[in-house]
């Protein structure tokens, strides 16, 4: 760690950063926090309406089934892709001509703009077209995504762990090239099994950046919105319907404001309560 | 058991390049195959989709608008949060934690939310419809993000190297940008990357903030795949040409790509 001085003139370094995010962050939340609280019918004509909305979004069981929903598949697939990203980087090749290529083709699917990887599923897993239905469906199993709730799910959550593992992947890949030689060389002195190795070790080493990995895809997991919407449209029915599909479809599909914009606030509170115990955690664990 | 670990990274490259592999063979077959029979690789090979994609300007602008407000917003975003980063990693001034937290709360917050709010601020402000709505609209979790990779890695760089060119009489703005920034290049080509990404990937603002003249081109495939029936061929050309730019720019930071993910904090 750094010692820092105090010097209040580094406001001046960081007054661009603030004001750029504080005209983008700012006013479009005023603007929510606004909506939250009146009624409108229409021709710029509102009404104050208090809390209501949000009494209302509280108690409706549609936004309970879309908070469920999504804390649901939050917490699949960070019990899938955590040990799957850990796992896979443990067996990464350390050094030679593979490392680069098992880098560039592992970040590939990060860089796929995300309607395309919806889109991509979406043609991979038809049950007529599609390489992965064609292939359930031949092995007797009845598949099909757009129809039966949990083929949507299951094609959902494989779709999430093939576009996100990666993530993981690289970040404990990052901490574990982090660990001198002689780490291991020790270790084999004193016998250790290889799963001593991983706990005493290679776990503590990889605290840090899983941190990171798991603060991201909570973040991001907590926030998808265009890989299911175009994978399954939120359905069949309303059962990949998260928490971002239900609000677009309020806000801009049924032109609801008042309410929409109070489940953004509830939802934005969620995700920043939990952010912030993962944040609080993190610097702990940096000031140690 | 040693002689077997390669078998799980294969085992799991060939899990992530078997749907890339459905896209690419289908934009090289015609619709009538898609549609008709069930082919493991295209039987007419076709270039057909991609012809249509390089001759009809809809198609074609789609990819300068996207690659422009990337690059606008990747360009701005670092320089602007380079100062910040360094006031960060060097200084303690009044609110520096909560500010640094603040910043961190818009990585956090979801584009779905700021949809709306953002159609209207961007009308108002009469840049609808431009790439560079689209640029700033995406410094909301860009900048954050950036201040948070540079940080970490200019945490890395010894203050001794500042305080050294201080008295050797280097003024700080000259000492910043002609021997701070060289030190730190490796950090800024991963920060440049990670811009470039979040920007390219994104599309619920980006599609909020265009309507015609600045569509992205993730954006023109939507319509696409939906008003002209299902052209699928088209469409996966459409996929693979946008999944070129990132394979390109991972390439050039494949050295420094685990490093960067961990946001400069190994």
């Amino acid at each position: 760690m750094i010692e820092k001085t105090v010097n209040q003139k580094a406001w001046f370094l960081v007054a661009p950063v603030v004001a750029v995010v504080a005209f983008n962050a700012l006013i479009p939340l005023m603007t929510v926090v606004n909506y939250s609280v009146q009624e409108t019918f229409g021709n710029n004509v509102f009404f104050w309406e208090g809390v209501k909305w949000f009494e209302e979004i509280l108690h409706s069981p549609r936004f309970h089934d879309a908070l469920l929903r999504q804390m649901l598949f939050t917490g699949i697939i960070l019990l899938i892709e955590v040990p799957l990203g850990v796992a896979v980087a443990l067996t990464m090749p350390r050094r030679g001509p593979w490392v680069s290529v098992c880098l560039v083709l592992m970040a590939l699917p990060l860089l796929i703009p995300w309607n395309v990887v919806g889109a991509m599923w979406n043609i991979f897993a038809l049950p007529d077209i599609g390489l992965l239905g064609k292939m359930i469906n031949g092995m007797g199993i009845d598949y099909n995504f757009t129809q039966q709730p949990v083929a949507a799910w299951f094609t959902t959550i494989l779709m999430d762990v093939w576009h996100w593992t990666s993530l993981v992947v690289l970040l404990a890949y990052a901490g574990l090239c982090s660990i001198p030689e002689a780490y291991y060389q020790a270790a084999r002195i004193d016998g250790a099994s290889a799963w001593a190795v991983f706990r005493y070790i290679q776990l503590p080493k990889m605290k840090r950046v899983l941190t990171i990995a798991i603060l991201l895809r909570f973040m991001d997991s907590f926030m998808i919105y265009t890989e299911p919407f175009v994978l399954t449209g939120g359905g069949p029915g309303n059962a990949t319907t998260f928490l971002s599909i239900d609000l677009v479809k309020i806000a801009l599909g049924q032109f609801d404001l008042g309410p929409a914009a109070a489940m953004s606030l509830i939802y934005f509170l969620i995700i920043l309560l939990l952010s912030w115990i993962f944040y609080t955690l993190m610097m702990r664990n940096e000031a140690q | 058991m040693k002689n077997f670990k390669w078998l799980s990274p294969t085992l799991y490259i060939l899990f992530l390049m078997l749907p890339i592999y459905w896209l690419v063979s289908m934009s090289f077959k015609t619709t009538n195959e898609i549609l008709g029979s069930f082919t493991l690789w295209p039987q007419e090979f076709t270039l057909s989709n991609y012809i249509t994609i390089f001759t009809d300007p809809t198609w074609y602008n789609g990819y300068f608008n996207s690659l422009t407000y990337v690059m606008v917003n990747t360009l701005f975003s670092v320089s602007v949060a380079l100062p910040a980063a360094y006031a960060f990693s060097r200084y303690r001034f009044l609110g520096d934690k909560h500010l640094f937290f603040w910043l961190l709360t818009n990585r956090m917050a979801p584009p779905a939310v700021f949809a709306l709010p953002f159609f209207q601020l961007y009308s108002a402000i009469g840049l609808f419809d431009t790439p560079v709505a689209v640029a700033l609209a995406h410094c909301l979790f860009n900048i954050p993000l950036a201040v948070w990779i540079l940080e970490g890695f200019m945490s890395g760089v010894p203050k001794e190297l500042d305080e050294t060119a201080y008295v050797d009489g280097y003024g700080f703005w000259h000492f910043f940008v002609k021997i701070f920034l060289p030190t730190i290049a490796a950090g800024i080509g991963v920060v440049m990357f990670f811009c470039f990404m979040f920007s390219w990937v994104e599309l619920l603002l980006a599609k909020t903030l265009t309507s015609v003249a600045a569509k992205p081109i993730a954006a023109t495939m939507t319509r696409t795949a939906s008003t002209s029936g299902y052209e699928l061929g088209l469409l996966a050309a459409a996929g693979t040409l946008t999944i070129i730019p990132g394979a390109f720019v991972i390439w050039f930071v494949r050295n420094h790509i685990a490093k960067g993910f961990a946001l400069g904090r190994v």
